[in-house]
């Protein structure tokens, strides 16, 4: 129990996928001019990392790990698959990002509507594939860890998004010098932003 | 007086538009207006007419400043006669740390005015008076032993970065003088940790045997709880600490006047103060190691929090807005700096990082505030409407 709640803090605060390692910018800086579409993508996200996470650490462990494929033999245990992984996590994500999109689009339409195009561009979104490649170098032991690590970060992308979004509305009627107007500010926010996240860096429960 | 004003009045057409300084107005007029009260008033709309304006309010936070200052320079002093081992006189302690401190306060005044008047010239608008309390909150923050070229470094940093990026004062979104420490915390940890920063030239002399430069928070974290100074001395701030953050009577004193004036927001200090004692006691009832032990008063009364909460917090440009909002962030002010703390190793101290945490959470709680207002006004309508 002290173990996943180790976990989901860490990845939350200290571990944080914009803040700390700078995953899933693209969409970081794109999405957040507005709270509202923020937190839709947040939520999208978070989603998608709490199904795709799960299902890649069973990849990793029942099929491409070496020796994970002992359980059709034992003389299977040398085969050695993870020149795989990239591969695999990547069509697993596509995979089940159609297929939530046509989940979310048959039974809430609205949010389907809401999400608009945030929804597929999420495939391509590093913090997804980060997130499972994370979870393959350190090792998980169980499925609950994988879980709890993908809830924690998907959180840990939410807050930082909506926060983003949050400061560009109230920046939006500042007297910003008109070169850094936008993408330039955004940049600068960002690194300070991260400067008041190393706050919890080094923290261990 | 009325010579001066004289003269500025036969200097003023060369400033103004079509003279030959026309490009150093925003300079000229800064200098006017700080001299005399600005004899132009507005024709049309309507306006509050007040006394309180910009220049006002930052002079009262700088008066509410002074106390905690005069005390930071004497216990300067007073804690280097201490680790020498000399007696001294009141004004000889005074005027040593007066010596050592005022070329800070100097420094930082000096690189980030300069870069103030620059940023006026080129963008044409008018020197604003916001740097004036940050120049002073920058060396209060410091501790006694920086190298004068790092605080000139950080404060440019400060000023540059964290506010005229963003357009200048009243639109930062970070607390300047919060950004040139953690600039200097993260970019030279070595000058602003550990137990020779803190007690003015122990970094070149040793100290008497059995004196040690280490704050209450460094004894803390390393679970020596014996060596805490008592509370009493924890209060009046002879320990040693950044310059201004000590004594707690004087910030005590500064929270006093800012509160009484209307300028600094008690509902910030309250629950700042609420939330950091709460986790205290939290801590307490966890135990965990020696540093959750230490009672919530000792928490609160050791490192920069009281500082923190009363001069940094509350600053009405980066907290939150709203009033709900503004027990909300000043709450969780409170509770992140006293578990950064005691969770976290590799910080002494948590004040300065969970002020500038909130700095950035500071938006988001003021908007789901107001949604969460909308949302309520616009059901009683519908009530209304409906009834």
């Amino acid at each position: 129990m002290e173990n996943l709640l180790n976990i989901f803090v860490k990845s939350i605060f200290i571990e944080n996928m914009i803040f700390a390692f700078f995953l899933g910018m693209c969409s970081f800086l794109a999405v957040s001019k507005s709270v509202k579409t923020a937190v839709g993508l947040g939520i999208a996200v978070t989603f998608v990392l709490i199904i795709t996470v799960p299902v890649n650490w069973l990849l990793e462990n029942y099929l491409l790990k070496p020796g994970a494929l002992v359980w059709l033999g034992p003389e299977m245990a040398k085969i050695d698959l993870s020149y795989l992984s990239f591969i695999m996590f990547i069509a697993v994500i596509a995979a089940i990002v159609q297929l939530v999109e046509m989940v979310v689009e048959k039974f809430s339409p609205s949010l389907y509507n809401a999400l608009g195009i945030f929804l597929p561009l999420i495939a391509v979104n590093c913090a997804i594939l980060g997130a499972s490649l994370f979870m393959q170098e350190r090792d998980y032991h169980s499925i609950t860890e994988a879980t709890v690590f993908a809830a924690g970060s998907g959180l840990g992308w939410f807050l930082a998004i909506a926060s983003m979004a949050a400061i560009r509305e109230k920046i939006t009627y500042s007297n910003i010098p008109a070169p850094l107007r936008g993408l330039g500010i955004s940049f600068i926010l960002t690194g300070l932003m991260a400067i008041a996240f190393m706050s919890f860096m080094g923290i261990t429960i | 007086m009325k010579s001066l004003r004289n003269y500025l009045d036969k200097i003023k057409p060369r400033f103004q538009k079509g003279g030959k300084f026309e490009k150093l107005q925003s300079t000229f007029e800064a200098f006017e207006t700080f001299l005399f009260v600005p004899n132009r008033v507005t024709t049309q709309g309507s306006h509050i007419r007040d006394a309180l304006d910009m220049k006002r309010t930052m002079s009262t936070v700088i008066v509410a400043l002074i106390p905690a200052l005069l005390f930071g320079m004497w216990n300067t002093g007073y804690q280097y006669y201490l680790s020498r081992g000399i007696e001294a006189g009141f004004w000889a302690t005074f005027w040593f740390g007066f010596l050592k401190v005022l070329p800070i306060i100097v420094v930082s005044y000096v690189v980030g005015l300069a870069i103030e008047f620059v940023f006026a010239q080129i963008r044409g608008h008018e020197v604003n008076e916001g740097f004036l309390v940050t120049g002073l909150l920058i060396p209060m923050i410091m501790p006694v032993n920086i190298p004068l070229w790092m605080v000139a470094v950080a404060t440019a940093f400060a000023v540059i970065i964290a506010k005229e990026a963003f357009g200048g004062t009243g639109m930062n979104v970070f607390n300047p003088a919060l950004v040139a420490r953690a600039f200097i915390f993260f970019a030279y940890p070595a000058q602003i940790t550990g137990e020779k920063a803190w007690v003015a030239g122990l970094n070149h002399h040793a100290a008497i045997e059995g004196f040690s430069g280490a704050t209450p928070l460094s004894q803390a974290a390393s679970f020596s709880l014996d060596k805490i100074p008592s509370l009493n001395d924890l209060f009046y701030g002879f320990i040693p600490g950044s310059i201004g953050e000590t004594s707690k009577l004087a910030i005590l004193i500064g929270a006093a006047i800012l509160i009484i004036t209307g300028i600094g927001s008690w509902k910030i200090m309250l629950s700042a103060l609420i939330g950091g004692l709460g986790i205290g006691f939290l801590f307490n009832m966890i135990g965990a190691n020696p540093y959750m032990e230490i009672s919530p008063l000792t928490q609160i009364m050791m490192g920069s929090f009281l500082f923190g909460i009363v001069f940094m917090a509350t600053d009405p440009v980066t907290a939150a807005q709203t009033d709900t909002g503004k027990y909300i962030y000043g709450f969780l002010v409170g509770a992140f700096a006293i578990t950064i703390r005691v969770l976290n190793p590799a910080y002494p101290e948590g004040t300065m990082l969970s002020i500038l945490l909130m700095n950035v959470f500071a938006p988001l709680i003021d908007h789901y505030v107001v949604e969460a207002n909308i949302r309520k006004r616009t059901k009683r309508t519908v009530q209304n409407v409906n009834a």
